[in-house]
């Protein structure tokens, strides 16, 4: 929704939120969540607001409020309500009017770090209990500077220096981030900078209220938080579709030719161009898949990644549409070209006619407005789109996992019958139940994958750590290579067994291996296990999520009987025949651990 | 210089648009007793609005006054005199 979107209206948020909420409850398909507040400060309207960005990624929370300030004894002493509300994720909303003690004046360092660790133990105490009781996601504030510096500039170096201590306990705290998967940390002492201490810190707030930010900012403090939650439920965009003339240099390259578009720093505009491509790059580092759409001849289209300040090269891109056909067709066609769903896509163009063109033809597509090239990275880098909660080797390698393959298409073409190229890609994959250095990657794949997705049964990276230890359940990921690279881990199952009967709870595999067999190969290994632990019957669910049509008919293809059939359930069961023939023919299989 | 009906015009508007409640007709008297949804979190979101709808900020004193629409009109025509 657009008043929801960075750059957004504070004050029209806070007045207008009930009606706002009306609105996005019209939508439909939202994923329900259980999430905990618990309070070191006032808590009012955070709720509320939070609530309004969570719609707006399509995540619809339940909430439990702490009660004011007593986020301590709610997570460490027995909490019968918490305990029945099950949370999925617990936001501790803490400032640092929750630090209980400084160090004095004159402390020497010892008794600083005796401060520091006390205060640190307090915090680490709740996380801890938290992960004990609830297994669940921790969201963590850091802490935002003091308004006020008692030593002046050396309060924020000298070892009793209160600024210094928050400095210090905040590293702390990244430290417990770095090392525990399900915790995160919001960052105010971020958000307090940007916004300006002076503003966020306002007093008055605290006296009259207790709250400890400005509750101007609250809006802006939610949309921090609800980025971290999308984030984790694997709600990221993947793409961006970059326009070229005025957005990634200025002028218009076929008039102007490429020595005469405005790019480094011989002007000011030049510098604010490639300021913004050096910020695009880093983008791409992350795994966001860049893509070019321009009006323009080819050539010369091209010719401006040859412009000597130029930091993007063509190669950065994995789609290159340089054309006078409408902005929208060709961005349908990338969206296609990628296989993703084109709400993971953004459309940056400085034109606001185009803009407005590709809004209208793909109303899914996020389009953020731009002003001023100054004020491009600032738009992109607020609004959130790629939060990084989880980065695996995969979000590094992914370009070139597309980049790859192209190739392979370009491959295909080669070949008149597809079974004929699927031999000819020496296919290997290797198989394997979960593993602890897997689980990262295997989130991922479960909470982003939408389309080859039977269950869309999600779950958090603890949950699946918990599959491990559990007996009942039988789990297989497998990756894929061939001739042209590595894709990584792309297919995970999970399946509970009952007795005689295995229930597939959930079956996912990447978009970039479709058609590739690699799904045969796993049934195969799914009937091997059956046989050897004497399972008969396998029973394998669909749920309908709107975008996984693709997999409708899976269970029937394998030869799957339908048993039970709802508008969100197809239930089939399949007996396990003694005498099976694999029906992966291309892929040579290998056995993890 | 701005006239009380002008100012109860725009407090009136700040009251629907916090409500959502476009039918809701406020007088001097209207308090917190008459507004079902009229808790401490909307009152600070009430004072919040209507700082910024006039450019003005209450110091805290003048906020704990503010206990009716009456007092709040009364208080912003002070501040804009």
């Amino acid at each position: 929704m657009k008043v929801l979107e960075y750059p957004f209206d504070n004050l029209y948020i806070l007045r207008n939120k009930k009606s706002i909420k009306k609105e996005l409850l019209q939508r439909g398909g939202f994923i329900k969540k259980r999430i905990a507040i618990l309070s070191g400060s006032t808590i009012g309207d955070i709720k509320n607001i939070l609530e309004l960005f969570l719609l707006n990624h399509g995540i619809k929370p339940e909430f439990y409020v702490g009660q004011f300030n007593r986020f301590y004894e709610e997570a460490v002493f027995e909490n019968v309500e918490l305990e029945r509300f099950n949370p999925e994720i617990i936001y501790i909303h803490t400032s640092n009017r929750n630090i209980s003690v400084f160090p004095d004046v004159g402390d020497d360092v010892n008794a600083c770090n005796n401060k520091l660790m006390q205060v640190y133990r307090y915090f680490e105490n709740v996380w801890k209990s938290i992960q004990e009781k609830h297994k669940c996601i921790i969201i963590q504030n850091n802490f935002e500077l003091l308004p006020y510096r008692v030593l002046g500039n050396a309060d924020i170096y000298l070892d009793y220096g209160m600024n210094y201590f928050i400095q210090k306990l905040n590293e702390k705290f990244y430290e417990y981030a770095r090392t525990n998967s399900n915790f995160f940390i919001n960052d105010i002492n971020y958000l307090s900078s940007w916004v300006g201490l002076e503003k966020w810190s306002d007093a008055s707030y605290w006296h009259l209220y207790k709250y400890s930010l400005n509750m101007e900012y609250i809006p802006i403090l939610c949309h921090n938080i609800a980025n971290i939650i999308k984030s984790i439920l694997g709600k990221n965009k993947k793409a961006l579709i970059l326009d070229l003339d005025n957005t990634l240099w200025g002028g218009v390259i076929g008039d102007d030719g490429v020595e005469n578009i405005r790019l480094g720093y011989e002007s000011p505009e030049g510098s604010a161009f490639l300021e913004f491509q050096k910020y695009i790059k880093k983008l791409g580092d992350i795994g966001v898949l860049l893509n070019i759409c321009s009006k323009n001849e080819p050539e010369a289209a091209e010719a401006g990644f040859s412009h000597p300040s130029s930091v993007l090269n063509k190669s950065d891109f994995i789609c290159f549409k340089a054309n006078w056909d409408e902005k929208y067709v060709n961005v349908s066609e990338i969206v296609k070209e990628l296989n993703i769903m084109s709400d993971s896509v953004i459309f940056i163009d400085d034109n606001p006619v185009e803009r407005d063109s590709v809004r209208r033809f793909i109303p899914s597509i996020a389009v953020p407005e731009l002003r001023n090239p100054e004020n491009y990275i600032n738009i992109l880098d607020k609004s959130g789109y790629f939060e990084v909660t989880t980065l695996s080797e995969d979000d590094i390698k992914r370009a070139k996992n597309y980049k790859d393959n192209q190739a392979r298409e370009l491959f295909k073409t080669q070949f008149s019958d597809y079974s004929e190229y699927l031999q000819s890609l020496n296919m290997k994959c290797t198989v394997s139940g979960f593993q602890s250095k897997l689980i990262p990657r295997i989130t991922q794949l479960i909470n982003k994958t939408n389309q080859f997705n039977l269950t869309t049964k999600r779950y958090t990276q603890s949950e699946v750590e918990e599959l491990l230890q559990d007996n009942s359940y039988i789990t297989l990921c497998a990756d894929l290579q061939d001739k042209f690279g590595d894709n990584g881990i792309v297919t995970a199952i999970i399946g509970k067994i009952n007795g005689e009967i295995l229930a597939i709870e959930l079956w996912v595999m990447s978009c970039r291996v479709f058609k590739r067999n690699l799904e045969y190969a796993m049934f195969d290994e799914i009937v091997g296990i059956c046989q050897k632990r004497n399972i008969r019957k396998l029973i394998g669910l669909y749920r309908p999520s709107g975008k996984n049509s693709l997999v409708k008919d899976f269970y029937k293809n394998l030869g799957f009987l339908l048993s039970y059939e709802s508008d969100n359930e197809c239930k089939w069961e399949y007996s396990v025949p003694k005498h099976y023939q694999n029906k992966n023919k291309v892929i040579e299989v290998f056995y993890g651990e | 210089m701005v006239n009380r009906s002008e100012i109860m015009n725009k407090v009136a508007q700040i009251f629907r648009d916090v409500f959502d409640d476009k039918e809701l007709v406020v007088n001097d008297n209207t308090c917190a007793n008459d507004i079902d949804d009229w808790d401490s979190i909307e009152h600070i979101n009430l004072v919040l609005a209507i700082e910024k709808e006039f450019s003005i900020k209450f110091d805290m004193n003048e906020i704990a006054r503010l206990k009716s629409v009456g007092e709040i009109v009364r208080a912003i025509e002070l501040k804009l005199q």
